[in-house]
């Protein structure tokens, strides 16, 4: 349910307002547009939007793709089912948007089997704007431009929301993330030029095109224009979805969603930052505190050994196993929480811990890896009081 | 999307590919997951054959994507969501009671092959945590009190 609208994503706009603009447009100029709008990717990695489709652009191929990242897949995030089920019509707007801007003839949803439900009223729209000719053959009567979206269903893979991982699922093998460079942008499916957004941002860019700059960099900070979808769940007495602006700080949101007696906040999810109380002055932004929209609430009854265990649980079952340090690193990790948890934890072997997750930092082959450690370091740093060292 | 049909081969379906095209492997064996209940061995072959690959890439595919078995599961798939917010909410309950309703442990399917009872990652349904699936459906705020009717649905 959307708790609270915000004056972008849910604010009025009329349907294919932005579109209509878009195809008014010089492909470069709206290249220009997007760059200069200053918006960064909704998906948790915040990329600057304006430069991805520039790069897919200017790259050298006949055959170029937009794929739509539906794989929302990060524990506590729910902000793309409702644009799903309730916006189906904005984020496909801004996929032809996408695809006219780099040039490109064929686009795909790829949609997390979770939400198989849903695919029935994707493809109504999509028949919709075909029967309009938004969608097909010689879109808004231009013979240059041609494109149409494929649905395509994940089938229980966290790790596919990568979006290297995401492209391999899409050309029929194991989700397991490629090495970056080559980039999407130049070398993405099949080898071609792609762009891969989040639903979100697909979905801020009608607004854009029909609004304009001015009016989207009203909103949000200098480096985080804009607003962002926060799906807020845990211990709170309002959870759902909330359209909020970007340099809003955890403390206003422990505020809108009724949370009493909380200890800490986990942002970003899974792959997020913990964030204790104290820090409850910090913003959600690009340049504090990053999210792909999970928020989840953890009050003073909840013990937060617990939280890490649950979120290392999670890593080690979606681990595509293909690099040594999140392979063998995450069950380490796992097996030591569940020490500290026992109390046989020694001080000596903590110190390994954290430098094996330091190791799993650096070198894990991708973000999955990469961010598996975050939550057991910021918990054992912030949370020294709930767990006692052994000296055996 | 159709990539292909099923069609009557010495008494059993078998999935005829449309194309010869390896793209589509992960929808063609969702077809046959569906149909099945699982992805028997000698579809893995049969699919391999016509795409032109080893069987043993048709397997590292199955064996990768966690909604493909190669082990055939009841008619309804029960999967409880143990994400950190349907933990909190207490999605461990929920799953004690459906063992105990149905008697067997998580991993198992009932005797009479029509349920199986799995725990599942995040299924974006946290703010009606705890969540569950069957099959295709979310179900929401799920207590142990209900699990007798969301059973009963599927008699």
């Amino acid at each position: 349910m959307v708790k609270r609208t915000g004056p972008v994503i849910f604010s009025e706009i009329e349907p294919f307002a932005g579109l209509k603009s878009a195809l008014e447009m010089d492909r470069s100029d709206l290249l220009s547009m997007v760059r200069d709008s200053k918006l960064k990717g909704r998906g948790g990695a915040g990329f600057p939007t304006g430069v991805k489709w520039n790069l897919a652009a200017t790259a050298q191929a006949d055959v170029k793709y937009v794929v739509c990242n539906a794989d929302e897949g990060e524990p506590g995030t729910f902000k793309d089912r409702i644009l799903l089920t309730e916006y189906p019509q904005l984020f496909v707007e801004g996929m032809v948007i996408g695809a006219y801007a780099i040039n490109a003839q064929k686009g795909f949803i790829y949609l997390r089997g979770e939400y198989e439900l849903f695919v029935k009223d994707v493809e109504k729209v999509l028949d919709d704007m075909r029967a309009q000719k938004l969608l097909g053959e010689n879109i808004g009567s231009k013979s240059d431009f041609s494109f149409d979206i494929e649905i395509r269903l994940g089938s229980g893979a966290y790790v596919c929301g990568e979006e290297t991982a995401l492209i391999e699922s899409l050309e029929g093998y194991r989700g397991e993330p490629r090495n970056r460079p080559p980039f999407p942008v130049n070398t993405g499916y099949v080898g071609h030029p792609t762009i891969v957004n989040n639903v979100e941002t697909f979905c801020v860019i009608p607004h854009i095109l029909a609004k304009g700059i001015e009016w989207f960099q009203q909103f949000g900070t200098e480096e985080s224009v804009g607003t962002k979808l926060l799906s807020i769940s845990g211990d709170c007495k309002n959870p759902g979805v909330y359209e909020v602006p970007f340099g809003i700080t955890v403390k206003e949101i422990l505020e809108m969603v009724g949370a009493d007696d909380v200890k800490a906040v986990q942002i970003g999810g899974a792959s997020g930052s913990c964030i204790p109380v104290s820090e409850s002055h910090r913003k959600i932004a690009f340049e504090d505190i990053p999210t792909g929209g999970s928020v989840i609430v953890m009050n003073a009854s909840r013990s937060m050994l617990d939280v890490a265990e649950n979120f290392l649980k999670f890593f080690e079952e979606e681990s595509c196993g293909q690099c040594t340090p999140c392979r063998e690193g995450v069950p380490v990790l796992l097996d030591g929480v569940r020490r500290l948890k026992r109390g046989t934890c020694t001080s000596a072997y903590l110190k390994d811990l954290l430098s094996a997750s330091e190791t799993m930092q650096l070198a894990s082959k991708c973000g999955l890896g990469q961010s598996s450690p975050n939550a057991f370091v910021s918990i054992v740093k912030n949370f020294e009081n709930e767990y006692t060292l052994t000296t055996q | 999307m159709r990539y292909g049909t099923f069609v009557e081969k010495d008494g059993e379906k078998v999935f005829q590919c449309d194309e010869k095209n390896r793209e589509v492997l992960l929808p063609i064996l969702q077809e046959i997951q569906k149909e099945h209940g699982y992805i028997p061995d000698k579809d893995m072959q049969h699919v391999a054959d016509q795409l032109g690959i080893h069987p043993v890439e048709v397997y590292a595919v199955v064996t990768f994507y966690s909604f493909l078995t190669e082990k055939k599961k009841g008619t309804y798939c029960i999967r409880v969501s143990n994400c950190l917010p349907n933990q909190l909410a207490g999605s461990a309950e929920v799953v004690t009671a459906f063992e105990k309703m149905l008697k067997i442990k998580v991993g198992e399917t009932t005797d009479d092959r029509k349920f199986t009872l799995e725990m599942t990652g995040c299924i974006g349904m946290c703010d009606q945590a705890p969540a569950i699936m069957v099959n295709e459906k979310l179900i929401g705020n799920v207590t142990p009190g209900m699990i007798n009717e969301i059973l009963g649905a599927y008699n």
